[in-house]
């Protein structure tokens, strides 16, 4: 590992870094199962189309690599032991390391759940030099969550991300800003970000093996050669110029919860049924963590793998499951799906979160003053005593034990003779 | 087509019925305005939903009948010096001529035109500005959510010689009952009208004294339903909408615990002010004591402001809350100096009227803001 100390580093303007989980989905396998540490380990779908979505360095030194059918890496690795994967944790721990960037600074733009770029440059004063925030952020993701990552720093993201490639893994490079050109240039020509294949059989063609060999070609041969717009990228690159910026995404604020059927699901009654379950999830998490939420999002996953997602904002934000469930109906409804299309999955989100507490409500004209929120309050209290399932919508009673409790409301009480205004009463 | 008319008529007919021009037509054609000369000339517009038609008392020289964009000849002559106008088509063009200055129009095909619905019989007559602010009255309180289609009406009731016109949103409600003069006796009806093309005809119609309203839903399902309004040589139709209407009637509070009376101006201005620190759905909130209202919103979180006004209050003390939007809807809308407002409780409808004694023509029910602690 460099030594981050090292005077001869001068990170002096390398406010860029690019922090990268090592072998992220496998690393966090690990942590459960220490037992593994030192073998080949590959995270994969374990079905006959499965791919590897991650391996630990020892499965690399068989070849093994993301995005590779998994019968081939078992022919390439017999020996690896092969773990399905688990999404909702890998999201957790992924949450987890986005918290440890944004307390080192705002600015962090995540580009996937294993990687970010941060600008620290406004943190120097506070936290010491870019190389030193970039050791403390490892310390930190290595103590709080035991696994690894790498740190690139540099003056520009690009460089940044190319750096933290080449220290990996659990390492830390800084490129300083006078030597960017000493570090690039003799690099293969494909670290370029832009360089698909296509590009790459083409720069070989034209004999440029090397970043270098890019730089001290004309720019006026890249345009031709690429095109005005990707010769010109080239071209900057290859003399180290990226200004792009980072862009700090903040953290998604919604709450939901999807539902991958056992078998893939055509019948509309049972994916209405799967959306109220899913709904009193949603609506429950939101009054547990104290929020309410404008936008209901619906997510439908075809037996293709085909996604739909849908979205409707409410005039009102709400934690009400009945409100929740309504409009998902509506969105599935309106999602356009062909009569006894398949459906593999469904979710239900509310996005758009702020506090409860001070959050004013207009209610309708026809709601009555004790509705659906004091009642799936109520089933909130009951589930806090009497546990999960105790009081269950109808639709859900006599449901099989081993799905997820549902939260929901109670059953709907038909109510004759009271004024309720179109539109506002979910189909059940 | 050859005609000569002046200015001033020609151009409000024309921006009459320009505002039935589909903004995306459905078919190039329908972009068209035509324009019918014989013993008058006749301008109208169509859009499947919507039809205008205006009527100048010009006799045309050479009678004719042609179909132009709409929007532009609608731009142009809104655009004319005070001059007569000289309309004269040859061939595929039409030349509009005022003063010095010459528009060339090229015709669209107008065997394409499609045919305006009839006017249904007349069944009854309103006075216009009498009609004009009724409908304005109510139609603040018209949905504009196209998943409600049917709260994006207002619903016209007819029993005998009383008219009532009934919006909801469903946060608030507006009702106006007025004297209408039927054809026949003792008829009993509602329909739902596109509360944007009511509100439109509203103001449109005024230059008539009498508005003539034509309904035809006999025989057929209501979605097929037309109405028509008619009055000083305009006259409009618009499909109805169909779809059930909420029993309005049961949300209305009939009982009231307390009640407010307070300058209409001053109190909407108060409103105005406080608001300006609410943030989006945020309320502002109401203390109703005897003599005085003190008006609330914003928190201390963020800014805030408070404002006290005169009032006469009779009950026993409220606090209230409500979207600052809604409130100053239905104080603009009554028709009196003073606002009256009677609540029930914090969370039930309050009910806002003018001042005067007996029922009120017009109620502007509201529904209260809850804090969702």
């Amino acid at each position: 590992m460099p030594d981050p100390d090292d005077s001869a580093l001068d990170d002096s303007g390398c406010g860029i870094l690019h922090v990268d989980m090592d072998a992220f989905y496998a690393s966090v396998e690990l942590r459960d199962r220490p037992e593994l540490a030192g073998r080949p380990v590959v995270v994969g779908g374990m079905g006959s189309r499965g791919v590897v979505l991650s391996a630990t360095y020892e499965a690399r030194a068989f070849g093994v690599h993301s995005a590779m059918p998994v019968g081939q890496a078992r022919r390439l690795c017999p020996r690896a032991v092969f773990i399905p994967p688990r999404h909702a944790l890998y999201a957790q721990v992924s949450r987890e390391v986005m918290a440890i960037f944004r307390a080192v600074t705002p600015e962090v733009e995540p580009l996937a759940l294993d990687e970010a770029f941060l600008d620290v440059s406004g943190a120097v004063r506070r936290l010491g030099t870019p190389a030193r925030i970039g050791q403390m952020i490892r310390a930190q993701v290595h103590e709080q969550q035991g696994i690894t990552c790498s740190v690139g720093v540099a003056s520009c993201k690009f460089v940044a991300k190319i750096a933290s490639a080449r220290c990996k893994p659990d390492g830390l490079l800084v490129v300083p800003a006078a030597g960017v050109l000493d570090f690039l240039h003799p690099l293969p020509a494909d670290v370029l970000w832009g360089v698909g294949e296509r590009a790459g059989q083409l720069l070989a063609r034209l004999g440029l093996r090397t970043v270098g060999d890019i730089a001290h070609t004309p720019l006026a041969t890249l345009r031709h050669e690429f095109g005005a717009a990707v010769g010109g990228h080239l071209w900057a690159l290859a003399w180290g110029r990226d200004e792009r910026r980072v862009v700090p995404r903040r953290e998604e604020k919604s709450v939901g919860a999807e539902e991958t059927f056992p078998a893939d699901v055509s019948d509309p009654e049972l994916i209405r049924r799967e959306l109220l379950r899913l709904s009193g999830r949603t609506a429950h998490a939101l009054r547990s963590a104290g929020c309410v939420g404008r936008t209901v999002v619906v997510k439908l996953r075809l037996a293709s793998f085909k996604t739909i997602t849908r979205s409707r904002t409410l005039a009102e934000p709400t934690d009400v499951a009945r409100e929740i469930y309504g409009t998902a109906c509506l969105l599935y409804e309106g999602a356009g799906l062909d009569s006894g299309a398949r459906l593999r999955l469904v979710g239900v989100r509310v996005s758009g979160l702020r506090p409860a507490a001070g959050a004013s409500l207009q209610p309708a004209l026809d709601d009555r003053p004790s509705g659906w929120r004091e009642a799936e309050r109520a089933v909130d209290e009951i589930t806090r005593r009497f546990g999960t399932g105790a009081v269950r919508p109808a639709a859900l009673v006599g449901e099989p034990g081993g799905v997820p409790a549902p939260e929901g409301p109670p059953p709907p009480s038909k109510t004759h003779g009271e004024a309720r205004i179109l539109g506002n009463e979910p189909r059940m | 087509m050859k005609l000569q008319v002046e200015r001033d008529p020609l151009a409000e007919a024309v921006a009459w019925t320009a505002r039935a021009l589909p903004a995306r037509p459905t078919a190039p054609v329908l972009a068209g305005m035509r324009l019918q000369a014989d013993q008058e000339l006749m301008l109208s517009t169509f859009d499947y939903e919507v039809s205008a038609q205006a009527t100048i008392p010009v006799a045309a020289d050479e009678p004719g009948t042609v179909v132009v964009s709409g929007r532009l000849l609608a731009e142009i002559v809104r655009s004319l010096p005070a001059k007569p106008v000289d309309l004269a088509t040859d061939g595929t063009r039409t030349t509009l001529r005022c003063g010095s200055a010459t528009f060339t129009l090229m015709l669209l095909p107008g065997d394409e035109y499609p045919t305006l619905p009839d006017m249904p019989p007349t069944t009854g007559s309103v006075g216009a500005d009498a009609f004009a602010s009724a409908i304005g009255q109510v139609a603040i309180a018209a949905g504009r959510d196209d998943t409600l289609p049917a709260l994006t009406g207002i619903r016209m009731e007819i029993a005998d010689d009383t008219l009532t016109l009934v919006a909801t949103d469903r946060y608030r409600l507006a009702v106006r009952e007025l004297r209408w003069t039927p054809v026949q006796a003792g008829l009993n009806m509602a329909v739902l009208v596109p509360a944007r093309v009511l509100g439109d005809t509203a103001r449109a119609l005024t230059t008539g004294a009498e508005v003539a309203v034509a309904l035809a839903t006999e025989g057929e399902s209501a979605g097929d339903g037309i109405i028509g309004f008619e009055g000083g040589g305009r006259r409009t139709t618009t499909r109805l909408l169909s779809g059930e209407y909420p029993r309005y009637q049961t949300l209305l509070p009939s009982e009231f615990s307390a009640v407010a009376e307070l300058p209409a101006a001053a109190f909407a201005e108060a409103v105005k002010r406080v608001a300006l620190v609410a943030e989006r759905n945020t309320p502002v909130r109401l203390a109703f004591a005897p003599g005085e209202a003190v008006l609330e919103a914003g928190t201390g979180d963020e800014a805030q402001a408070t404002e006290a006004i005169e009032a006469s209050f009779d009950g026993d003390e409220m606090q209230i809350a409500f979207n600052p939007q809604y409130l100053i809807d239905g104080i603009g809308a009554i028709d009196s100096d003073t606002a009256r407002i009677s609540f029930t409780t914090p969370t039930r409808p309050a009910v806002i009227t003018g001042k005067g004694e007996g029922q009120p023509d017009y109620r502007y029910v509201l529904m209260p803001i809850r804090s969702a602690g």
